[in-house]
């Protein structure tokens, strides 16, 4: 965070501060972009495998006429999916924009 | 465009004029439909119609790619890099949806049901790890190709370049792609052969002209363009008639919500016709016909002698009786249709009694879920749609002519929202298919079924005398009843689609427009398969390995001339209607997988993956993956009753991709961790956008 600079100055010596910042900034945009991606493909993985595994016990439930492992199987899987990469790409900007913002501070 | 980076009013400008083109073109469409269907109404033959219908997409496709010529490097390879999201999601799309998608899948789901949608949830699932563990990684590398990337990342060899892992992921990528695009080749040939009555190898040419004055022109740029205005006549072909049989049926013109009301009908239809005792007469009828031939089988050899014997006397009787020309001839056809050897026999008579034996079943529930007698069955059943799901979605997630679209976006950013309106465009046809298969199913079962013989509706014969020798459809009266049953009726998938207008009544300009779209549909993947090859030879080979003091303009030159030799190998082999090679299309997606995933994808999050691990992952899976196939695939020279698990050899990449990832993770720890500039491109890949 911005408290940085007041501490830069004195770092001539030792390791460059500034830099030991930037790098931990990376990491932490990583980290989270990482558990971003666990998370988006754990529901992912979640959203197949249930729908499969599971089917012939969906089956015997209904939703406006579909039984549920049909609908499930041939629309709503792939909706979650569409969902999932929407929100990826909405949550990365997110992060990148910060993440980003806060490397250059720290320059 | 100057090589400055253009400003947000600049990129927003650009988007505006690009939608403005579309609409306009959509529009022309429109006007064209109208035109035409007046046209037909006046009395113009079909034939014309047919004709009219390739010379006005073929020759659209031909100026966009002169518009968009160019040479130089960076707009060839990846259209300059400045390809809004949006259009690059629906090229995207035309790129992905291919003819087997276009033309078979709704097909294969009517055939298939339940089973069926593997291919829906597998091909769109594949995205979901497109967008979250490839795609942006690449356009943040920002190179041309996908073994561009694999060699950077993993270096080795001379001086570092990664020589050994280029060539490899070029091999992977020629094999993969070039399967594919004779299949799609042979698609166009179809079609065009079809619908405007040329020979299969004129179609073949003819499609190919238009292939090749796009992508040779203007390589990524104009392929691109050209591949936005064919998902247009993509989306509006398939639109149409599924809207118009959703509207006949449930009253109601969105077919993905219609069909939910026709699903419960189908079903109460499929039950009545299960116990039909006319419909059990005729599987009766082809159960006794397989039991004939089991029994052949098991009196071999002296069966085949027999039957040789009595076909010749029947012959020398119908002579000896002075009968009819027709008998005559019948007789002489079944002589000389008879197997040569015994062993030829034992071949063909086996796949009469299967063929027989399928026919004997009652229809399957649509919408069941693995049906199957014992629990044990309908479990294998499941495992295997699993499988097939599992390896659609690693082979997606690997086709270079799909990850290389990554490359085209301003940004990053732009990437990820990409692969969000590939997925998009891909669903509004996707969504649709299992609706079309739905109704599709629905009309045939209620329509047809039950009707007299005297009184078929016409698209059943037109599209029976389409191909004499193997018919595509067939209904030929078994107990000789005179009305049609179920049982009776023999479908061949690929025509659902095409035959769809004709089924719901649609005059025939709707059924050159499908045409249209499925050519549409072909062309616009081979265009993206062609480019992904010869990238591949003049970028990775020639100037990568071969050459790299080489001009641009000399570049671009080789790039192109290759294009043109791989097109032309590739038509070549489509003329020669390889049945080989399209029974393998399936099996590319496993192949993709298991060769190239894990170390696409290891590339980029675990940086300890090194030059080695990643050739012995690519190695190991491919190995896994091939020796599953040939162990089991009968047509391959396997045996079916090997395979491990019960899964089927089209899903080998269920044991190939693991096997690749594990090997890669066990090869890599066992050697020395990448070289320093290999950890720094992971970082640069992975670091925050805008820096």
């Amino acid at each position: 965070m911005p408290t940085e600079p007041a501490t830069a100055p004195l770092s001539s010596s030792g390791p460059d501060p500034r830099r030991a910042r930037a790098v931990d900034l990376r990491a932490q945009h990583w980290a989270r972009a990482r558990r971003l991606v666990a998370l988006l493909l754990g529901l992912w993985l979640a959203t197949w495998f249930g729908t499969v595994f599971f089917a012939r016990d969906l089956a015997h439930l209904s939703v406006f006429g579909w039984p549920l492992s049909f609908y499930l199987a041939a629309q709503g899987s792939s909706l979650i999916y569409l969902a999932i990469i929407g929100a990826y790409a909405w949550r990365m900007r997110v992060l990148d924009r910060r993440y980003a913002r806060l490397l250059e501070d720290a320059a | 465009m100057n090589k400055t980076a253009p400003t947000r009013a600049d990129t927003r400008r650009y988007f505006r004029r690009l939608s403005r083109y579309y609409l306009w073109f959509t529009a022309c469409l429109g006007l064209f439909l109208v035109a035409l269907s007046i046209l037909e109404k006046e009395g113009m033959p079909r034939q014309w119609i047919g004709h009219l219908y390739m010379f006005a997409t073929i020759s659209l496709y031909a100026t966009i790619g002169v518009v968009a010529r160019t040479s130089n490097v960076s707009e060839y390879y990846v259209a300059g890099r400045r390809v809004p999201a949006l259009f690059n999601g629906m090229a995207t799309a035309a790129d992905w949806i291919s003819a087997a998608s276009f033309i078979s899948l709704a097909g294969t789901l009517y055939l298939h049901g339940f089973d069926a949608l593997a291919y829906v949830m597998g091909w769109t699932g594949g995205y979901c790890l497109v967008a979250l563990l490839i795609a942006p990684y690449l356009r943040r590398f920002a190179q041309y190709t996908i073994p561009d990337f694999l060699a950077a990342r993993y270096g080795g060899g001379t001086g570092n370049r990664g020589t050994t892992v280029r060539a490899m992921a070029v091999a992977a990528t020629i094999v993969v792609s070039f399967t594919y695009v004779v299949a799609q080749i042979y698609a166009v040939g179809l079609i065009a052969s079809r619908f405007t009555g040329v020979d299969f190898s004129v179609g073949i040419f003819l499609g190919l002209a238009s292939i090749l004055v796009c992508s040779f022109l203007g390589g990524m740029r104009a392929i691109t363009w050209t591949q936005v205005a064919q998902y247009i006549i993509i989306l509006v072909a398939f639109l149409i008639p599924t809207m118009w049989l959703s509207v006949k049926f449930a009253g109601n013109p969105v077919p993905q919500v219609s069909y939910g009301s026709v699903l419960p009908k189908l079903a109460q239809r499929e039950a009545q016709l299960a116990v039909d005792p006319r419909e059990i007469e005729v599987r009766a009828t082809f159960r006794a016909r397989a039991d004939d031939y089991a029994k052949r089988l098991a009196g071999l050899p002296h069966s085949w002698e027999a039957g040789k014997v009595e076909a010749q006397r029947s012959l020398d009787l119908a002579r000896g009786r002075n009968a009819s020309l027709g008998e005559i001839r019948n007789a002489e056809r079944a002589l000389l249709a008879y197997p040569r050897t015994a062993d030829e026999a034992a071949r063909t008579w086996a796949a009469e009694r299967d063929a027989n034996l399928a026919r004997a079943q009652p229809p399957e529930p649509h919408a069941e879920p693995f049906p199957g007698k014992t629990r044990a069955e309908s479990d294998i059943r499941r495992n295997n749609f699993l499988a097939l799901v599992f390896c659609l979605m690693f082979g997606t997630a690997a086709l270079p002519h799909i990850l290389m679209r990554a490359y085209t976006t301003p940004s990053v950013h732009e990437t990820r929202v990409s692969v969000f309106w590939t997925l998009f465009f891909i669903l509004l046809i996707y969504l649709t298919m299992p609706a079309l298969a739905v109704l599709a199913k629905y009309d045939i079962y209620t329509a047809v079924v039950g009707t007299d013989f005297s009184s078929l509706p016409t698209w059943v014969s037109y599209w029976a005398n389409v191909d004499k020798a193997n018919p595509l459809v067939s209904i030929v009266d078994i107990n000789g009843d005179g009305i049609v049953q179920l049982a009776e009726i023999a479908i061949d998938g690929d025509i659902l689609t095409l035959a769809t207008p004709e089924i719901g009544g649609l005059p025939y300009v709707v059924s050159g427009l499908v045409a249209a779209g499925g050519l549409a549909a072909a062309l616009s993947t081979a265009d993206g398969l062609l480019l992904a090859i010869s990238n591949a030879l003049s970028h990775d080979i020639y100037f990568k390995i071969v050459d790299p003091g080489a001009s641009t303009q000399k570049r671009v030159t080789i790039s192109k001339l290759l294009l043109l030799a791989v097109a032309f190998i590739a038509a070549y082999v489509a003329s020669q209607k390889p049945a080989d090679i399209l029974s393998l299309v399936g099996a590319a997606f496993s192949l993709a997988g298991s060769t190239l995933f894990p170390a696409l994808v290891a590339g980029v999050f675990w940086k300890r993956a090194n030059h080695q691990g990643a050739i012995a992952g690519m190695i190991g899976g491919l190995l896994v993956c091939l020796f599953y196939m040939l162990h089991t695939n009968p047509m391959l020279g396997g045996d079916a009753g090997a395979a491990w698990f019960h899964i089927a050899p089209i899903s080998a990449g269920v044991f190939g991709v693991p096997a690749g990832l594990a090997t890669l993770v066990a090869v890599s720890l066992l050697t020395k961790p990448p070289s320093r500039a290999s950890t720094g491109l992971v970082e640069h890949i992975r670091a925050p956008e805008g820096l």
